[in-house]
């Protein structure tokens, strides 16, 4: 209570002796100042992108304005005219900053452009079975003995299982071709293989698979699957051999 | 099914002598006497009876053009490879020639030519000029050493532009003659044509040369598989047999126009097609209904007749071409393939060959003998090879021609009946030969590729 008395006097005291100063200087009035001269104008600024999104290895147009600007840049791409525009192909996201200076200030503008990475290649299509690569995987040959053209008994089950497979593809047509090892005379081989490609047609329309689907052909032994002389190479050529018709 | 193949009925046959050509003649002269008046027989071999011996001097040049020495070289040469391989003559070996040659008739010395150590009956000689306007001039003349009196047998003069191709075409002009006059009035061949099958550009295409494998030029451009080509009689078409889009189809290749004919689509598998001797009908195998079988038609493709019907493949037909009556062929009916013969209607079909592999039959020209390519003894542990066989149609007796390993298939006989053309990859890759047709004088023709089939010029 005693301490705010005396801030109390000490302030009245300090009030009087500055009103009686500035009583006594006051009387002159001072001449008015000046008008101040008419500030430069502040810079204006703009710049835009478009479009505002690519993708990596687009471009896009990148476009601005400035007023009031001595000292136009733009970061990144240096100092520019006031106005203007430039394709951008960044490959990254990336803001363009724009800066103008002038008398009257600086003024600066923001654009962004979106670089979005392309979208990895798109998978490869999950593999899809042709007809032909069916017809292939699950048609078997028929292997016949020298100089012979009758099925032999152990080529049954290869012509049993063709029989069901071209059953349940009743769509597939193709070629018989007829072929025979490198022995004896290229004559008497054509047709031999003609023989043999039409033993297997015959087994095949005995069990039903229509002729028309059916064509056969005689290679002889022009066109071996294999070229040695032995044996398990010349059974490999005597043979009836399918093949899918597209 | 399994057992080898046997006769249907069992015919007399047997082998013609042992080895050596003058039991083999002996034998065919026994089954055919009449075959004595067959120039085959006499000039095919010897049969104990001397050839003439003919000294072949070096014709000279009569101008000094600076070709005519490369000309020289390929007239002397032809000339006397003509002659040595014609079979009707012994050329007197060129070692035992007087130093002293002539290019005229004047320049004939007599005694150093009918005495030994020539002791030539006969003496070819004569000159060869190109001149500078690029014609070239040949003069021959064959004369009978032994007859100093009246020698000249032959005198020949031929002219054309000068270029190696006509050098060689007089030699096998002037060949021609001596061989039609000293070998029983038979024509010569040197100027006969070979086709055959080559794969050198990477396909089975149809090609030709001369007889002595000379000038090999391509004629078919199919790019796909050209087979057993066939040249007509008159020499102006070729029927082959060529992998189509269709199929095997018999196609005809015009060598007048340079250019395929058209010839109908049969349908099936169409194989081997044989010329009539008169050039007016085909015979070919054909499966066009199923089986392969015999079908003779008319030359254009028309009249189609069926032949065979046995089953089991028929192919490789091959006429008579002497009497146009029968057609022999191969067939596979009892199992190994083997030849057949028949009438030209189709009707008294025949076995041929006893056991074996017997394919590839050609007729001879004078009618009387097939030549056929068999693997007579055939089968697990018989490591038989494909030879050239010639078989007395009448008796069924046959006689082997090559003995030189290899597998030899597809012989065709000469226009003259004296040589065989043949295929063998004796060499190791297939290539043409050509024999006379008692196995001697045998040469390589080709050597470039894979070459087989030939099929030699009726004339």
């Amino acid at each position: 209570m005693k301490q705010t008395s005396m801030r109390s006097l000490l302030l009245a005291v300090a009030l009087g002796t500055l009103f009686g100063l500035a009583a006594c200087g006051g009387k002159k009035p001072l001449p008015p100042p000046p008008p101040p001269p008419p500030a430069p104008p502040a810079p204006t600024a703009s710049i835009s992108v478009s479009p505002s999104s690519i993708q990596a290895g687009q471009s896009a147009s990148l476009t601005w304005q400035t007023t009031n600007a001595t000292d136009v840049s733009i970061d990144g791409i240096g100092a520019v005219q006031a106005n203007g525009s430039q394709n951008v192909s960044p490959t990254d996201s990336t803001t363009y900053h724009l800066v103008a200076k002038g008398a009257g200030g600086t003024q600066e503008a923001t654009a962004r452009l979106t670089v979005t990475q392309p979208p990895p290649p798109p998978p490869p299509p999950a593999p899809t079975v042709t007809d032909e690569d069916l017809f292939n995987q699950n048609i078997k040959d028929v292997y016949f003995d020298y100089d012979k053209s009758d099925i032999r008994a152990d080529q049954q089950a290869s012509l049993q299982a063709d029989v069901a497979f071209l059953n349940q593809h009743a769509t597939f047509s193709f070629t018989i071709e007829g072929h025979c090892d490198e022995r004896g005379s290229t004559e008497y081989n054509l047709a031999l293989g003609d023989q043999r490609a039409s033993a297997v047609k015959n087994a095949l329309t005995a069990a039903g698979i229509s002729a028309s689907r059916i064509k056969t052909i005689s290679y002889g032994k022009e066109k071996p699957f294999c070229n040695e002389s032995n044996e398990a190479c010349w059974q490999q050529n005597r043979r009836g051999h399918f093949v899918f018709q597209k | 099914m399994d057992q080898p193949a046997r006769p249907t009925r069992q015919r007399r046959s047997g082998r013609i002598g042992k080895a050596g050509l003058a039991l083999v003649v002996l034998g065919i002269l026994f089954l055919s006497p009449a075959l004595l008046a067959q120039d085959w027989v006499k000039t095919g071999t010897s049969l104990g009876v001397e050839k003439v011996r003919l000294a072949v001097s070096d014709f000279k040049p009569s101008t000094t053009d600076p070709q005519n020495t490369a000309l020289l070289k390929t007239f002397n040469d032809t000339l006397w490879n003509d002659l040595d391989v014609s079979g009707v003559v012994e050329l007197v070996s060129k070692s035992f020639y007087p130093l002293q040659t002539p290019g005229q008739p004047p320049e004939v010395n007599f005694l150093a030519w009918n005495a030994p150590p020539p002791n030539a009956a006969m003496l070819a000689f004569g000159n060869l000029g190109a001149v500078a306007n690029g014609r070239l001039t040949v003069q021959g003349w064959l004369y009978d050493v032994k007859n100093i009196q009246s020698p000249q047998i032959l005198g020949k003069q031929y002219g054309d532009a000068a270029s190696d191709a006509a050098a060689r075409v007089m030699a096998h002009k002037f060949a021609d003659e001596i061989i039609l006059r000293l070998g029983g009035g038979i024509a010569g061949i040197a100027e006969s044509q070979i086709y055959f099958v080559s794969d050198r550009t990477g396909h089975k295409e149809v090609w030709a040369m001369d007889y002595d494998g000379s000038n090999q030029h391509q004629i078919t451009r199919l790019g796909s598989i050209a087979l057993s080509p066939r040249i007509s009689p008159d020499g102006s078409r070729i029927a082959f047999s060529a992998l189509t889009k269709t199929g095997w189809e018999i196609m005809m290749y015009s060598l007048d126009l340079n250019r395929l004919v058209s010839f109908p689509h049969m349908g099936g598998t169409n194989l081997s097609p044989a010329w009539s001797g008169d050039g007016t009908k085909l015979a070919f195998s054909s499966s066009r209904g199923g089986d392969p079988e015999i079908y003779v038609a008319d030359a254009s493709g028309g009249n189609l007749h069926r032949m065979t019907t046995a089953k089991g493949p028929d192919v490789s037909p091959v006429w008579n071409r002497k009497t146009n009556a029968q057609i022999a062929f191969v067939s596979g009916r009892t199992g190994l393939p083997q030849i057949y013969a028949m009438e030209a209607d189709g009707t008294n079909q025949q076995r041929m060959t006893d056991q074996g592999y017997a394919v590839s039959p050609n007729w001879s020209p004078n009618g009387q003998f097939l030549t056929l390519a068999w693997v007579r003894k055939y089968g697990p542990g018989e490591p038989g090879s494909s030879d050239i066989y010639l078989m007395d149609i009448a008796s069924k007796q046959w006689v082997q021609l090559t003995h030189d390993g290899g597998r030899n298939d597809f012989p065709s006989w000469s226009p003259d009946g004296r040589h065989i053309v043949f295929q063998s990859n004796r060499s190791g890759s297939l290539e043409i030969w050509s024999m006379l047709a008692d196995g001697t004088k045998v040469q390589q023709l080709t050597f470039s590729g894979r070459n087989t089939q030939p099929n030699w010029s009726w004339k």
